[in-house]
C-alpha cells in the first residue's frame, strides 16, 4: 500500500513539475486581475466601490479580450481571504487587490512567495517595505467634511444621527471629518454616534437610525454596507435626510439621499497597471482625496439641495483642494 | 444618565425591544418544538436567510406582502423537510447536519439575490397598525399597540405555542417522543412522523422569522441578512428553558439591552462603545448561567432514533 502510495506521489510530482514551466511561460495576453473582498459586489458601499472601478478600467482597456476580472466576495474570514489571495497568486494572476484592512498580514505573507504578482490592498498605508506591495487608502475625513457642512445647513431639528459600524478605518475617519464639518457651520448642532460593532448586521443598524430619528435626529449618516438598514429606516420615516459614503446612495431613497462621498479607485488601477508595464510592481502608497479625483462628491439630482448648501459645501471642495481648509482624520 | 431615565427615552427603549425581539420569537419558538421532539436544529440561520429572500423576493415582484409571507412558510417547510429527511430518515448527526443546512441557506440566499435582485432594493412591507383604544393608552399604548401585525403575531405565539406543547394530544407526543422515543414507540405513537412535524413546524417559523426580517422590519434583503440572528434564537431556547413564555423573556432581555446600549450611545453617554456593544451577550451569559440548573433538556435530544435499540 505503502509503495503504491508513493509510486502515485512520484507521478503527480513528475506531472507537476513537468507542468510548472509551461504554465510560467505562457505568454500573458491580457491583463488578470483578481479580487478579494469582504462583502458582495452589490453592497453599496466598500465592496461595490471597487469592483466598479476595476470593470471601468476594464473597459477604458478595450473589455474581457484586454483585462480579465475574477472577484471573491463575502470574504469577511480572513482564513478564507488568506487562501484566496494565494489562490489567485498561484494561478498566475498579474495584481491580486485584497479590498480589505483586515487582509494586511496575509498580503505581506503571501506577496514574499510571489515576488512577480503585484498586490495592493487596503485600506492602509503599510506597504511592509516590499517591492511588489501597493498600499491604498481614502481620506474620507474629507468627504465627511463636506457632508457634514451640508448636513448643517440642513438640519431642522439641530440633531443629528451618525450610525456607524466598528470604529476602526475608513468608517472611523468619514465621521470624525463629518463632525468636524458640522461644527465648521454651527458648533451647537448635537451629533450622536452609534457603533453597532458590525459592518454586516442590518438588523441593529436599522435599529441604531430608529433610535437616533426617534431622539430626534432629521439627518443621518453613517459607513459600511449595513447602512442599506439606516436608509431604510430614513425611507420607513419619509423625512429624515441622509448623507452617503464610500458608494453613490442615491438610488436606495431617491428623493432622501442629499449628496454622496464616493470612492473612485480608478484612476489609482489605471496607475498601477501602466506602472506595471513599465517594470515597476509595488512599493507605493495611494491615498484618494479630493484632490486628486480620488473622491467625488456626489449630488443627488432627486433631492432639491438650497443653493446655499450647495455653494458652501463646494466652497468647502474648493478650499480642501487648495489646503486652505485641513480636516483631521 | 438622567436622560436615559426618562419617559420618552424608556418608551423608545420597550418599543425597539419588541420589534427586536419578533424574529428571535418565531424562530426560537420553531426550534423549541424541533427541540422538544428531540432533534437540534442548528440551521435557522439559514432557514431565516432563504426564507427572507423567498419572502423579499416575491413582495419586490408582486407588492403583495402576503403572497410573500406565503413564500417564506413554503419555503420554510422544504426546508424543514430537507433537515428532516436527512437528520430523521437518514440519522445523519443533527449538529453537522444543521451546521450544512445553515450554510446551504446562507450560500443559495446569496447566489439568488445577486442572480435575481442583483442589487439591494427596498419593498413597502407589513405596515405598522395602530390597534384602535389600545393604542390610546398614553405609554402602554405607544409601546406594545403600534407595531406591524407579524410583531403582533410573534408575541400571539407566545400563549398558542404553549397551548399546543402543553395541552394537545399532539404537545404530548412532541415531549413524550423527545424524552422517551422507545417508551412512545411502544405505545403506538409514530417516532419518525412526530419529528417530521415538529421540524417542519419549527422551520416554517424560522421562516416567518426570515420574512419580519426582509418584509416587515428591514423591508429589505442582502447578503447574509440575518447576521448570526438564527444563532442567538437556539441560544435563547436553552435560555428559555424549551419554554415559549421562557423564550419570551429571553428575547426581550437581549432585545431591550440592546435597545437600551443604543439609547445610550445615542444620547452620549461616555462609555466605550465595545462595551455597550457586548452587553447584551454579556447579561445573556449572566442570566444564563444562573439558570441553567433550573431546567433540563429533552432527554433524547441529539439521538436518533432506532426502533428495536436500547
Amino acid at each position: 500500500m505503502k509503495s503504491k502510495l508513493f509510486v502515485l506521489f512520484l507521478l503527480l510530482t513528475i506531472l507537476v513539475s513537468a507542468c510548472a514551466p509551461a504554465a510560467t511561460e505562457a505568454p500573458a495576453a491580457k491583463l488578470r486581475v483578481a479580487l478579494i473582498m469582504p462583502s458582495a459586489i452589490t453592497d453599496m458601499a466598500f465592496s461595490q466601490s471597487m469592483y466598479s472601478a476595476l470593470v471601468a478600467v476594464q473597459k477604458e482597456m478595450g473589455g474581457e479580450a484586454a483585462m480579465e476580472i475574477k472577484y471573491s466576495e463575502n470574504m469577511f474570514k480572513v482564513p478564507d481571504a488568506a487562501a484566496a489571495i494565494r489562490d489567485y497568486a498561484s494561478q498566475g494572476f498579474d495584481i491580486v487587490v485584497a479590498h480589505g484592512s483586515q487582509y494586511g498580514a496575509s498580503v505581506e505573507e503571501v506577496a514574499k512567495d510571489f515576488p512577480k504578482v503585484t498586490f495592493a490592498w487596503g485600506t492602509d498605508v503599510n506597504t511592509f517595505g516590499l517591492p511588489n506591495v501597493y498600499a491604498y487608502t481614502a481620506a474620507a475625513e474629507q468627504g465627511g467634511y463636506i457632508n457634514g457642512v451640508m448636513a448643517a445647513m440642513l438640519t431642522k431639528t439641530k440633531t443629528i444621527g451618525v450610525t456607524g459600524p466598528v470604529e476602526v478605518g475608513d468608517a472611523k475617519t468619514y465621521i470624525d471629518g463629518f463632525v468636524q464639518g458640522v461644527a465648521s457651520v454651527n458648533a451647537d448642532i448635537k451629533v450622536s454616534k452609534t457603533w453597532t460593532g458590525s459592518f454586516s448586521d442590518v438588523a441593529l443598524m436599522t435599529e441604531a437610525a430608529k433610535t437616533h430619528i426617534a431622539a430626534g435626529a432629521d439627518v443621518l449618516t453613517g459607513s459600511s454596507q449595513s447602512v442599506v438598514g439606516s436608509i431604510g429606516a430614513a425611507k420607513e420615516n419619509g423625512t429624515v435626510l441622509w448623507f452617503g459614503t464610500q458608494s453613490d446612495q442615491a438610488t436606495l431613497a431617491s428623493n432622501l439621499v442629499v449628496a454622496s462621498q464616493v470612492y473612485d479607485w480608478s484612476g489609482m488601477i489605471k496607475d498601477i497597471v501602466s506602472k506595471r508595464k513599465a517594470g515597476t510592481l509595488g512599493g507605493e502608497k495611494y491615498v484618494l482625496e479630493l484632490k486628486n479625483d480620488g473622491l467625488k462628491i456626489s449630488f443627488n439630482s432627486g433631492y432639491p439641495l438650497t443653493a446655499e448648501a450647495k455653494a458652501a459645501a463646494e466652497k468647502a471642495i474648493a478650499d480642501i483642494k487648495s489646503g486652505a481648509i485641513k480636516v483631521n482624520p | 444618565m438622567n436622560e436615559i431615565l426618562s419617559v420618552s427615552t424608556i418608551v423608545g427603549i420597550l418599543y425597539s425591544a419588541i420589534r427586536l425581539a419578533t424574529p428571535y420569537l418565531y424562530a426560537g419558538i420553531g426550534e423549541a418544538f424541533s427541540q422538544s421532539s428531540g432533534v437540534v436544529n442548528l440551521g435557522v440561520d439559514g432557514i431565516m436567510l432563504i426564507s427572507a429572500y423567498a419572502a423579499f423576493f416575491v413582495v419586490l415582484n408582486t407588492g403583495n406582502i402576503w403572497l410573500g409571507l406565503a413564500a417564506a412558510i413554503f419555503v420554510g417547510f422544504l426546508m424543514g423537510l430537507l433537515m428532516s429527511l436527512i437528520s430523521i430518515t437518514l440519522k445523519a448527526e443533527q449538529g453537522i447536519s444543521g451546521i450544512g443546512l445553515f450554510m446551504f441557506g446562507l450560500g443559495l440566499s446569496s447566489l439568488l439575490f445577486k442572480t435575481t435582485i442583483g442589487t439591494v432594493k427596498t419593498v413597502t412591507g407589513f405596515q405598522a397598525i395602530k390597534i384602535p383604544l389600545l393604542s390610546d393608552i398614553p405609554i402602554f399604548g405607544e409601546i406594545f399597540f403600534n407595531h406591524s401585525l407579524l410583531v403582533y403575531g410573534a408575541f400571539l405565539l407566545v400563549p398558542a405555542a404553549w397551548w399546543v406543547l402543553e395541552k394537545t394530544t399532539w404537545g404530548l407526543k412532541i415531549k413524550s417522543v423527545g424524552q422517551n422515543p422507545a417508551a412512545a414507540d411502544s405505545l403506538g405513537v409514530n417516532v419518525d412522523q412526530v419529528r417530521y412535524f415538529s421540524v417542519c413546524l419549527g422551520s416554517i417559523l424560522a421562516g416567518i422569522a426570515g420574512a419580519s426580517l426582509s418584509i416587515s422590519l428591514l423591508n429589505l434583503f442582502q447578503d447574509n441578512l440575518t447576521a448570526g440572528q438564527g444563532f442567538i434564537a437556539v441560544a435563547l431556547v436553552y435560555f428559555g428553558g424549551w419554554k415559549p413564555i421562557g423564550i419570551m423573556w429571553g428575547a426581550l432581555l437581549f432585545s431591550a439591552v440592546n435597545a437600551f446600549q443604543l439609547w445610550m450611545q445615542v444620547l452620549g453617554i461616555k462609555i466605550p462603545s465595545d462595551i455597550a456593544i457586548m452587553l447584551p451577550y454579556l447579561l445573556t451569559i449572566a442570566a444564563l448561567a444562573v439558570t441553567v440548573n433550573r431546567v433540563r433538556s429533552p432527554a433524547a435530544l441529539n439521538k436518533p432514533f432506532e426502533r428495536g435499540e436500547n
